[in-house]
């Protein structure tokens, strides 16, 4: 393949991810809003389209339309910069997730991912850690004190629970041995359910840690604080209007499809079947790429559930509840659960 | 291509640097800081040091640095005032820089077998760079970590409310932390 080539097909799958995983973003909300409607006994929107289905698309076109605010005292460069920063990295880390069968496409091609990198877990940990920037640097350039609390809530809470989130995933690379997410998944294609690493792995501990860990690290409910409406108006994005708080919203809902990805993965077999050789591989050759895509899609779409479902029941953490949890319970059982696969590793 | 993306970090990160210097504000220099740090890492990884580029970033990038504008947030450090600077730092301080350069420039001109690194396209594999830290580079890596935690030791010690009068229990872990937070800087 030549470099032409090779750049025509990267930017080929660049736009159709991206484009792919803004639809997801769109319709995530969707779903967040009828499930957690029908949780707490109401329809969610129903108006727009067959139940609601358009109405995303109505979203979008209502924020690009708004009236652009930018309050006088804030400062500029920064505040401008802040909501960039946050889509931006949360928009990144798909690039070396694989979604499906590596060199499905023809003559061999890598169709379904954009780049195989030796090191994509530690590539998305990486720009996870940046996308942090983003919230902070929002809060403090808005000139408010709400703003100010909600972002500074944000960085304390996203250092502390990324400790326990990158220690629950040692105990996986343990197993691994390998940073590289397809061979990760590919370890775990044997029996189907019985070798993911969530229950063959014995990684269950891990699993609830990373759980815990990511759900703070995307600031949902119950670790919700940076955005806590009843106590901060709407934390650090109380001064931003329109297109700008859409990029924050579009932000964290990429961030939920990514840690869901993530989990999928490292715990849940990535995109392989969970009856493992049970089911013949299909023969048609289109059906054989894209039944990989169904289940990788499918787990997903299971993690997104659980994310609406404990924000439709969970209140919301009081703030050294918060920190407790994660530095007194997550952070030592994280630490147990790779002493503990070291031990098993080691005496097998 | 590798020599382009070279010469493209390289730019970022001399600008960074220099940006840092220049302005007033501290949360710009922070952020010119990261923007340092993160083009340190591309270069890293045009070495071939994929590890270490991770590490960059997400230590120092995402970690050390979020807690640099965490601070700066929290105490809501205002606007530096530019100085003229003092005669005697203009007097002395050209000179000792020029000096200071001339030093290093003999010393590495000099110096002869400090091997070789060039930017290349293969790239060290994360189990080789784990194999010699926990054989060869056993007993180095193991005094970081002791050192690490020796600071975290003294700045639990230090936090600990009551801790500002003499007591018997405090007094040895926080006499031990200025030493081990200066090394831990180094030792990283």
């Amino acid at each position: 393949m030549t470099i032409w080539q090779f750049f025509l097909w990267s930017v080929l799958k660049v736009a159709v991810v991206t484009a792919v995983l803004l639809m997801g973003v769109a319709y995530t909300i969707l779903l967040e809003r009828k499930l957690v409607g029908r949780i707490q006994n109401r329809w969610g929107p129903s108006r727009v389209g067959p139940f609601g289905l358009l109405q995303p698309l109505v979203d979008g076109a209502k924020s690009f339309l708004k009236e652009d605010i930018i309050p006088t005292s804030v400062y500029r460069p920064l505040y401008l910069i802040a909501p960039i920063l946050s889509l931006g990295c949360a928009l990144i880390s798909i690039a070396v997730v694989p979604f499906g069968e590596p060199n499905a496409g023809p003559g061999g091609l890598d169709l379904f991912e954009i780049s195989n990198v030796n090191i994509g877990l530690l590539v998305i940990l990486g720009v996870t850690s940046i996308g942090v920037y983003g919230i902070a640097l929002a809060g403090w350039s808005s000139n408010n004190k709400y703003s100010l609390l909600g972002s500074l809530r944000c960085s304390a809470q996203l250092v502390s629970y990324e400790l326990a989130l990158g220690l629950s995933l040692v105990g996986v690379v343990l197993r691994a041995g390998t940073f590289n997410l397809r061979v990760i998944v590919e370890q775990q294609a044997t029996k189907g359910v019985l070798s993911w690493n969530v229950f063959g792995g014995m990684q269950f501990v891990a699993f609830f840690i990373y759980l815990a860990a990511a759900f703070a690290e995307t600031n949902r409910s119950p670790f919700d604080l940076p955005e806590a409406e009843s106590e901060l108006t709407g934390g650090y994005h109380t001064e931003y209007s329109s297109m700008k708080f859409a990029m924050f919203f579009m932000a964290e809902y990429a961030n939920m499809i990514t840690v869901g990805c993530v989990a999928t993965l490292l715990f849940l077999g990535g995109w392989t079947s969970p009856f493992g050789n049970l089911i013949p591989p299909p023969e048609n050759i289109l059906v054989h790429a894209l039944f990989p895509i169904f289940w990788f899609a499918a787990k997903v779409f299971c993690f997104l559930f659980l994310y609406i479902w404990v924000r439709g029941t969970l209140p919301r953490l009081r703030y050294d509840q918060l920190m407790n949890f994660g530095w007194r319970y997550l952070t030592p059982l994280a630490i147990l659960n790779i002493v503990a696969t070291s031990l098993w590793l080691a005496f097998r | 291509m590798h020599l382009i993306l070279f010469i493209v970090f390289a730019g970022f990160c001399l600008a960074g640097a220099i940006n840092l210097l220049l302005q007033t504000h501290p949360i710009n220099s922070a952020l010119s800081l990261i923007v340092v740090m993160t083009s340190l890492a591309v270069l890293y990884l045009l070495l071939g040091a994929e590890f270490l580029a991770a590490a960059q970033v997400i230590v120092y990038a995402g970690a050390i640095m979020v807690l640099f504008t965490f601070v700066v947030m929290l105490l809501n450090a205002g606007r530096e005032e530019r100085t003229r600077g003092s005669r005697a730092a203009r007097a002395v301080g050209f000179p000792a820089v020029v000096a200071i350069l001339a030093v290093m420039a003999t010393v590495l001109l000099c110096a002869q077998g400090l091997g070789v690194s060039s930017v290349r396209d293969s790239i060290t594999p994360t189990e080789e760079l784990s194999a010699v830290l926990f054989t060869r580079l056993l007993l180095p890596f193991e005094v970081t970590s002791v050192l690490i935690l020796i600071a975290i030791l003294g700045a639990v010690a230090l936090a600990r409310p009551g801790s500002g009068e003499p007591q018997g229990g405090a007094g040895p872990e926080s006499g031990a932390d200025p030493a081990g937070s200066a090394e831990r800087t180094g030792g990283k």
